[in-house]
């Protein structure tokens, strides 16, 4: 279990985590979810003691991860780069990293072979891919057998077996007790991985909440109609009080009605439809309109007030 | 999958284990062995350094003990003058010292090391006994060869020392004391400044170019500032007769432990303050 109460971390002027309190129940996978630069990589830093609260406290099962005296068996953590000495072969960063803890050979070799790593485990780690190099951080976390993982972006650079691979591993993990943080910008891959989502933003909590909750009420069903009757049908279901826009000639997105019952309807007026579909809001979409306010990075959209002021000044420059 | 299940293999209950399986100083030891030991780049570092220090000695001895011993200088027939490699050696063992040290922050490894040792000041330990044993004992070695090494050519001549001469143990077991203690403040700043070539440019500006620009100042001023410098007051301990305007062989000795207490004291500060 992890708790978090008012955590705050500030760099000079920016508020990197602003007052986030939560809770990380064991025996599910919890999301962390939130796009780049919401604070999720600063929290679980916080969590693990690398980086210093400004204010408010984080304790995992009851203390601070510091005061705990056997950390590694807490707390298993794949930080969000790669936390390895490229140096050093993965057996050798194993062993070193057991060895604080009095963990033995036996334990690492488990570990090796438990992320299959044993052909390259004498290898210097720099060498290693990007999923090569999660995979021994996952076997890092991993050798303490701890109660709680905590786990940044770890299908970043991952295959799609090596997805899968991590979403088995951490469902069997939290099966047997375990508290599994993990964190994503993803939201389509914690639909999959995470029975429970913490969504922040701007370093704030947005959302604490279960995923099924989430797509339920993040889901916006409409219609895709497709017809060279447009105007008509419009005028028909406005007429029935349906919401109804069109976002080029020719197509309409009917909300509020199946699709089966606009097919009704459209035939019973005698008009034609071309195509009728039902679309369903993508997990994605609703993570995005969530989140929107809250992306700290964006692609400048410049309205059409912004524009007009530009050019004034580019004249006055010609002038 | 037959990979999870190996997950299991350890015997729960899992709450008994935390205790027997607590970070100690020894195993924060044994930790810091291991890493010192697998990185390829720290036995070629020692190994230069045992050789420049080594060849160089051997080299003085050859070259004075084939020179004209009339016409050399005072201080190139002291039983100390085959010990001269120091110069260069210490910079390669201040090189292994901070990259033993920034070589974690470089890579990041050294969030791996924190979240294993969240109390962060039993890393600075081990790090730094683990350094020390194993440059005390390497630079020791190295120190008496080069001794050693220069008398294969000096002794024939009747030119040689022993180390029964005044000042030569000292000076010859000093060469290893001091040279560890400079990998030790290397290491010491790279805690400090986290960063491979920030913490080697501060080693080189203390002990070689610091030196210099005191010098330059007027009067007396410069040779009593510069005395106390880590490098000439290592000098003192390793030179077997005592010079003019430098400090006391122990003394020198003194100050030297001093400059490194400090940067050692800077090092706990950083390490425990700032965020990793």
């Amino acid at each position: 279990m992890i708790e978090a109460h008012n955590l705050t971390k500030r760099y000079g002027e920016k508020i990197a985590v602003d007052d986030l309190s939560f809770t990380v129940q064991p025996g599910i996978v919890t999301g962390f979810l939130g796009p780049n630069g919401a604070g999720k990589s600063t929290t679980m830093r916080m969590i693990l003691g690398l980086d210093a609260p400004t204010s408010g406290s984080v304790t995992v099962n009851g203390r601070a991860y510091a005061e705990h005296p056997a950390p590694l068996h807490e707390v298993g953590a794949l930080l969000e780069a790669r936390a390895i000495h490229t140096g050093r072969s993965a057996a050798n960063h194993l062993l070193a990293m057991a060895a604080t803890t009095g963990i033995g050979r036996r334990r690492v070799e488990e570990v090796i072979d438990l992320v299959g790593l044993r052909e390259v485990a004498a290898k210097r780690a720099g060498g290693f891919s990007l999923g090569m190099g999660q995979r021994l951080g996952i076997a890092s976390a991993l050798l303490g057998d701890p109660e709680t993982l905590i786990l940044d972006e770890p299908v970043n650079g991952l295959d799609p077996e090596g997805v899968l691979w991590i979403r088995t591993l951490l469902k069997q993990l939290a099966d047997e007790g375990r508290t599994v943080f993990l964190s994503s910008h993803l939201m389509s891959e914690m639909a999959l991985t995470a029975e429970h989502l913490i969504v922040v933003g701007r370093g704030r909590l947005i959302r604490d909440v279960s995923v099924d909750d989430f797509i339920t009420s993040a889901s916006s069903d409409s219609v895709l109609v497709r017809s060279p009757d447009e105007g008509h049908l419009r005028d028909l279901l406005l007429a029935d009080g349906i919401e109804v826009s069109s976002s080029e000639p020719g197509h309409l997105q009917v909300t509020g009605m199946t699709s089966d019952e606009i097919g009704y309807r459209a035939a019973a007026a005698g008009l034609t439809l071309l195509e009728l579909s039902p679309v369903q809001a993508s997990l994605e979409e609703a993570f995005m309109a969530l989140t929107h306010d809250a992306v700290e990075y964006r692609a400048p959209t410049p309205s059409p007030a912004a524009r007009g002021e530009a050019t004034p000044v580019l004249e006055g420059i010609a002038a | 999958m037959s990979t999870v299940t190996a997950l299991n293999s350890r015997t729960r209950p899992r709450s008994a284990r935390p205790t027997l399986e607590r970070v100690t100083s020894g195993r924060v030891l044994n930790s810091e062995w291991i890493k010192f030991r697998t990185l390829r780049s720290t036995w070629i570092t020692l190994a230069a350094a045992v050789v420049a220090m080594t060849a160089i000695g051997t080299a003085v001895g050859y070259f004075t003990g084939t020179g004209n011993w009339a016409t050399l200088e005072a201080q190139d027939t002291l039983a100390s003058a085959p010990l001269q490699g120091y110069f260069l050696t210490q910079l390669l063992v201040g090189v292994l010292g901070v990259l033993f040290v920034t070589g974690e922050y470089g890579t990041g490894m050294i969030r791996s090391t924190f979240a294993a040792v969240p109390r962060r000041l039993p890393i600075l330990g081990a790090k730094t006994a683990v350094f020390g044993a194993v440059a005390l004992m390497a630079m020791t070695v190295a120190s008496f060869a080069a001794f050693f090494g220069a008398q294969l050519f000096l002794g024939p001549d009747g030119h040689g020392s022993s180390l029964s001469d005044p000042g030569a143990l000292r000076s010859v077991a000093g060469v290893g004391i001091y040279l560890t203690l400079v990998g030790v403040l290397g290491g010491a700043l790279g805690w400090v400044v986290r960063n491979t070539a920030g913490a080697i440019s501060a080693l080189v500006g203390l002990l070689l170019i610091l030196p210099v620009i005191l010098g330059l100042l007027p009067g007396s001023l410069g040779t009593t500032i510069t005395k106390y410098l880590p490098s000439n007051a290592g000098g003192s301990l390793m030179t077997s007769v005592q010079l003019p305007d430098t400090l006391a062989p122990w003394t020198g000795l003194g100050v030297v432990v001093l400059w490194v207490a400090a940067a050692l004291v800077a090092a706990v500060v950083v390490v425990r303050r700032r965020d990793a």
